[in-house]
């Protein structure tokens, strides 16, 4: 019997997608099919009068995400750093914070400040007639807090667990090459952290922005506020909703390709 | 004799962890271009003995010069002793370059970036100067093309190979290895003990603390074995190596062979 020699196959990589695959194009006809239905079957004689308002309340959306996330965290940065490495008694308001923030839901923390503290306000003349009263008389500076103190509390988790998994040996190196402890926080600790928070960051912006409509419970006029205020005009059911929904798609889709940039700056592999 | 101050000088240095004593008085003296080789078995304190130069650990008690400058500790009745000048010790740990077992390399920067951080960030060099100097370092590891890639992507010889460079990118007075090659794979030893062993030839100062016992011999000017937290024999490494006196010398060389 004469040896047969096992030769591997060599590797072939697999081809490249291509954007126009059999199955994409099915999908892409069945989806061509139901717009040409809504648009064919459904009314949307609507649409020209109210799209300076829906462009109107689209921005308001934007900016409560955009402006609550940034500042929110901002402050989800120390509400992380000291449960790592702070004095206790930060920590434990930290912790605190965020148990009660992430406790409760974010409707009724809305309805508190906004029911609660704005009329607790009004009652004082030397509130109302303070230069901060026409924001304190104005329903968005209400939304604001309340957005910005959950996005906080949510994203404090989040740093809190970044900071702690930097590899301590990284620090350390920055310690034995004579780093003060600022440039040391600035230059590797925050980098690292947030590198590694970013999958997770990436999520909680969108959950963020799906929180944004919450805000019409107290007149703040989002695009969610907008179509209501539409379906109330009009008693159409679902035309407003399906562009409603339409509209949180894209959006929602432009804020994943954003984090998926700024995720692949970094290369990483592995753990 | 007393205008060339000794780049490190350790005087009775004791470290406690709770009730454990891991250092119980323990000298050294690295004059200029000295290579001293920390060897012993494990636990024996080599590793705490290293950290203690750049403060890394705090020692319980004893003291540390650098290049004649004593660092400044002071008790604080509870906790033992604690830097007096936190910017003292940053600008002297600037000093002395350590490379560590486990690399600790900074995962989100290049090699590149890497090796620039300290001088631009700690030192206040011009980046260009900074880049220009790293460019040669890499060069010398044999790391020039892998200069844009991060640390994840390397493997751990290549890894220790450009910590090295992160170190020597500080001009440093003094270079600290600690177990540089315990890490790695065992192929991969090689490559970095060569580069540890072309630095030694250069007349720098260093202390290493190794299991690579046949590399001690061949580039310590000195070698000290600790054992229990104290030194139990020390001396050039023909007479360490080849005349151990003490018993547990003996057989801590003859384990290790």
């Amino acid at each position: 019997m004469s040896e047969t020699k096992v030769t591997m196959p060599a590797y072939v990589p697999p081809p490249p997608r291509r954007l126009l695959e059999p199955h994409r194009i099915f999908l892409i006809a069945v989806f061509g099919v139901i717009v040409f239905c809504a648009i064919y079957f459904m009314r949307w004689d609507w649409l020209p009068k109210y799209q300076t308002r829906l462009l109107y309340g689209i921005g308001e959306t934007l900016f409560l995400l955009f402006s609550t996330a940034a500042v929110g965290f901002l402050l989800a940065l120390p509400i992380g750093l000291v449960q790592v490495t702070g004095p206790w008694p930060l920590a434990a308001l930290a912790r605190g914070f965020c148990t009660l923030i992430r406790g409760t839901p974010l409707l009724l923390q809305l309805w508190l400040l906004y029911y609660g503290l704005g009329s607790v306000f009004a009652q004082y003349p030397e509130i109302r007639q303070s230069m901060f009263w026409p924001y304190l008389r104005d329903a968005w500076p209400y939304g604001f807090t309340a957005l910005m103190l959950s996005f906080a509390a949510y994203e404090g988790e989040v740093m809190r667990g970044a900071f702690a998994g930097v590899p301590r040996g990284e620090l350390e190196a920055a310690r034995a090459f004579g780093m003060n402890r600022f440039t040391m926080f600035r230059r590797i600790w925050l980098p690292r952290a947030f590198y590694r928070a970013l999958p997770t960051l990436s999520g909680e912006t969108v959950l963020q922005l799906k929180s944004t409509p919450l805000v019409a419970t107290i007149t703040v006029v989002d695009a969610y506020a907008v179509i209501t205020r539409v379906r109330q005009d009009t008693f159409l059911v679902y035309e407003p909703l399906l562009l409603l929904a339409l509209i949180y798609m894209c959006l929602t889709g432009i804020l994943v390709l954003l984090f998926r940039y700024l995720e692949s700056r970094i290369p990483s592999r592995g753990a | 004799m007393e205008d060339v101050a000794p780049a490190i000088e350790v005087r009775d240095l004791f470290k406690r962890f709770g009730p454990l004593e891991v250092l119980k008085g323990v000298s050294m003296t690295a004059n200029k271009g000295d290579v001293i080789a920390i060897i012993g078995g494990s636990g024996s304190g080599k590793s705490t003995f290293l950290r203690c130069i750049n403060m890394l650990e705090l020692p319980s008690a004893g003291s540390v010069t650098i290049h004649g400058e004593a660092i400044a500790l002071k008790d604080d009745g509870h906790y033992g002793l604690r830097p007096a000048d936190r910017k003292q010790i940053e600008r002297i740990r600037s000093q002395l370059a350590m490379v560590f077992q486990s690399f600790n390399l900074w995962q989100h920067m290049t090699v590149l970036q890497n090796v620039i951080e300290v001088p631009v960030h700690v030192l206040g060099m011009k980046r260009d100067e900074a880049v220009e100097i790293a460019e040669t370092l890499l060069r010398r590891v044999g790391l020039h093309e892998k200069q844009d890639v991060y640390p994840a992507f390397l493997s751990g010889g290549q890894q220790q190979r450009a910590a090295i460079a992160r170190a020597l990118a500080v001009q440093p007075l003094a270079l600290l290895f600690d177990e540089p090659t315990s890490a790695l794979d065992p192929e991969l030893v090689g490559e970095v003990l060569s580069v540890i062993g072309d630095l030694a030839k250069e007349n720098r100062t260093m202390v290493l603390v190794t299991h690579e016992m046949k590399f001690a011999r061949d580039v310590a000017s000195h070698v000290i074995f600790l054992h229990n937290g104290i030194i139990e024999e020390q001396g050039p490494p023909d007479q360490v190596f080849g005349n151990p006196k003490s018993e547990r010398l003996k057989q801590f060389i003859s384990s290790v062979h």
